[in-house]
């Protein structure tokens, strides 16, 4: 095991001086102020967002405009804040989704409790609920900031869909093989 | 009322320095909103003069309930609990966590993942560390620091974010693994942010380390023998630096550890100045850890595959199987399932040594959870070191100690 004492030289008369300091902190100034500048001039410069970033939770509809969540309630169970609440709905039948049977009538998530960990988007079994990349919210009171499921879905868009499992379970019924 | 600590060498040097010049002893709150005090910590001292001669840290200001926090929730909900213990070095806590429940559970993690925790690690080291250091160069009355170390602070957490997805509460270690792989090209970007970052650390610390200035205020102030190093349960540099050469990296090593070569500094005085020169001396070994850790990274999985009934299933898999999907809301809902017993598990944070000692009673949620956190520990020695010492000593003290109150209260 290499353990190294850290080195403590005394100072030098030169450096009792402070002038050698003064020199090179001087230095050091210099040089910082002829480099590109790190900071952004906020609001009006955005910095850029990477790709998987954790920011507002939202839901989200696929690319055949149906809403994905089907309030099974698990990102509600697994939220640690307790900052979402969903109010479970039915399918009227005539609609084309009828055949996922349920949708949230109502889904709540409490931007003031929410403390953007990305679980409820990991466990969630429809990549229903995403944290997109949406970093600033604001509003004048409580009852603004609990986002209700209209605001969700704006915030949410469309995202695209790699499975379409809802419909390929619809064909596999009408062929008469579900499940 | 807080134990009353006599301390016969410092006391007896405050009272025999002039006593015919002996006056009434005053009575002084330094914090918890001192500009001065880092985080939430009260100092009641009491003073003769310009003279310490009793210290009494009040402690509790942020105090969460972690511990009964956890016990409440499975063991993956309390992973964004951990970032804010240190919130400074969130990615270690994750870390210490993650491999502590799994040391329960028996676990053994996939090489890839060990080497992504090692990696995160030694890079939250270097993010803790240099806000310490720039803390203490405002602390000591050197600003122009806290601005360099706060600009590669921020290169940092770019990498943080496009890791994790945040920049600060980072929650990225699952039990038996992480939530997710490394993105493409991010080991480049951390080796680049390696090869920039020495030179501008050297001229960070050349700044501070041969200063009269800086030297005036840090040198032989707050001396802390090895024996009470030992004896007050400091850990880290702070322990280090009083010239112990104990870091649980190399004495019991935990996610591959052992397989990277790195020293350990260590001081020579105990005071101050020793403990500014460990932590700038760790950087440099931590991007060594980094360098080596990149060098062989390994690929493969970065999660547990046997392990069922504890990492979830991937999202492609619950998707489109029945099975998976039962298994993902059982996960879920009943937390991973970890045996019966106990564990204790020590990592070596950049504050110090993070201990989890967790008591299960089988099922996914933690029967008892205790949480030994370094900043309490290494605040336990205030009463003794800040005896006899000048009150902008205390400042000074306070600053080379490097603690977060997130984690002492916890």
């Amino acid at each position: 095991m290499a353990v190294i004492p850290v080195e403590r030289k005394p100072l030098s008369l030169a450096e009792r001086t402070y002038l050698p300091q003064i020199a090179a902190g001087l230095k050091t100034t210099l040089k910082h102020i002829f480099q590109p500048t790190v900071t952004l001039e906020y609001p009006e410069q955005r910095p850029t967002i990477p790709p998987g970033y954790r920011g507002v939770p939202t839901l989200v509809f696929d690319p055949h405009g149906r809403e994905k969540c089907v309030s099974c309630q698990l990102c509600e169970f697994v939220c640690p804040p307790k900052a979402i609440r969903i109010t479970p709905g039915g399918i009227d039948p005539a609609d084309p989704a009828a055949h996922v049977e349920k949708r949230p009538q109502e889904f709540e998530i409490d931007m003031l409790r929410c403390i953007y960990c990305g679980l409820c988007q990991e466990v969630c079994p429809e990549e229903a609920i995403f944290l997109q990349n949406q970093y600033s919210m604001t509003g004048y009171t409580r009852a603004e900031m609990v986002n209700n499921k209209q605001k969700l879905y704006e915030l949410g868009g469309t995202l695209p869909d790699a499975h379409f499992k809802w419909d390929k379970k619809k064909a596999a019924e009408e062929h008469g093989n579900a499940h | 009322m807080p134990a009353e600590f006599t301390f016969p060498d410092n006391a007896a040097k405050a009272a025999d320095a002039a006593p015919e010049f002996e006056t009434e002893k005053m009575s002084l709150s330094m914090g918890p909103s001192h500009p001065s005090t880092h985080g939430v910590l009260r100092l009641q001292l009491e003073i003769d003069g310009e003279i310490v001669t009793k210290c009494d840290p009040v402690l509790g200001y942020l105090h969460r309930g972690d511990e009964k926090i956890a016990e409440n929730m499975t063991y993956n909900q309390f992973v964004p609990y951990t970032d804010r213990l240190d919130y400074i070095a969130p990615l270690a806590n994750n870390v210490a966590y993650a491999i502590a429940v799994e040391r329960l559970a028996k676990l053994e993690v996939p090489p890839r993942c060990q080497a992504i925790r090692v990696i995160i690690c030694e890079l939250a080291r270097i993010s803790s560390h240099l806000l310490g250091l720039g803390a203490y160069g405002i602390d000591v009355g050197a600003w122009s620091i806290f601005l360099y170390t706060f600009t590669e602070r921020e290169k940092l957490y770019k990498l943080f974010e496009e890791l994790t997805g945040a920049r600060f509460t980072t929650s990225y270690t699952r039990i038996g693994g992480l939530a997710r792989d490394v993105p493409a090209g991010w080991n480049d970007r951390v080796l680049a942010f390696c090869d920039q970052f020495l030179p501008i650390l050297d001229e960070v610390l050349a700044l501070l380390t041969r200063n009269k200035i800086f030297m005036d205020r840090t040198v032989d102030i707050g001396v802390i023998s090895k024996a009470d190093a030992i004896a007050y349960g400091l850990t880290g540099p702070n322990l280090r630096g009083s010239g112990v050469p104990f870091d649980l990296r190399k004495d019991a090593p935990y996610s591959g550890y052992e397989k990277y070569e790195f020293d350990v500094p260590v001081g020579t005085k105990g005071d101050c100045y020793d403990r500014y020169l460990c932590r700038g001396e760790e950087m440099k070994q931590s991007v060594r850890i980094v360098r080596q850790a990149i060098a062989s990274f390994p690929g493969g999985d970065w999660y547990v595959k046997d392990a069922r009934r504890i990492f979830a299933p991937p999202k492609e898999k619950i998707l489109t199987s029945m099975e998976e999907l039962i298994n993902n809301f059982m996960i879920v809902t009943e937390g991973p399932q970890i045996p019966a017993g106990e564990v204790y598990f020590e990592a070596e944070n950049p504050k110090g040594t993070l201990g989890f000692f967790i008591v299960s009673k089988g099922g996914g949620v933690p029967w008892r959870m205790k949480i030994r956190s370094p900043s309490f520990c290494n605040l336990s020695i205030l009463p003794k070191v800040c005896v006899g010492t000048f009150v902008s000593d205390v400042v000074s003290i306070l600053g080379s100690l490097d603690f977060v109150m997130g984690e002492a209260d916890r």
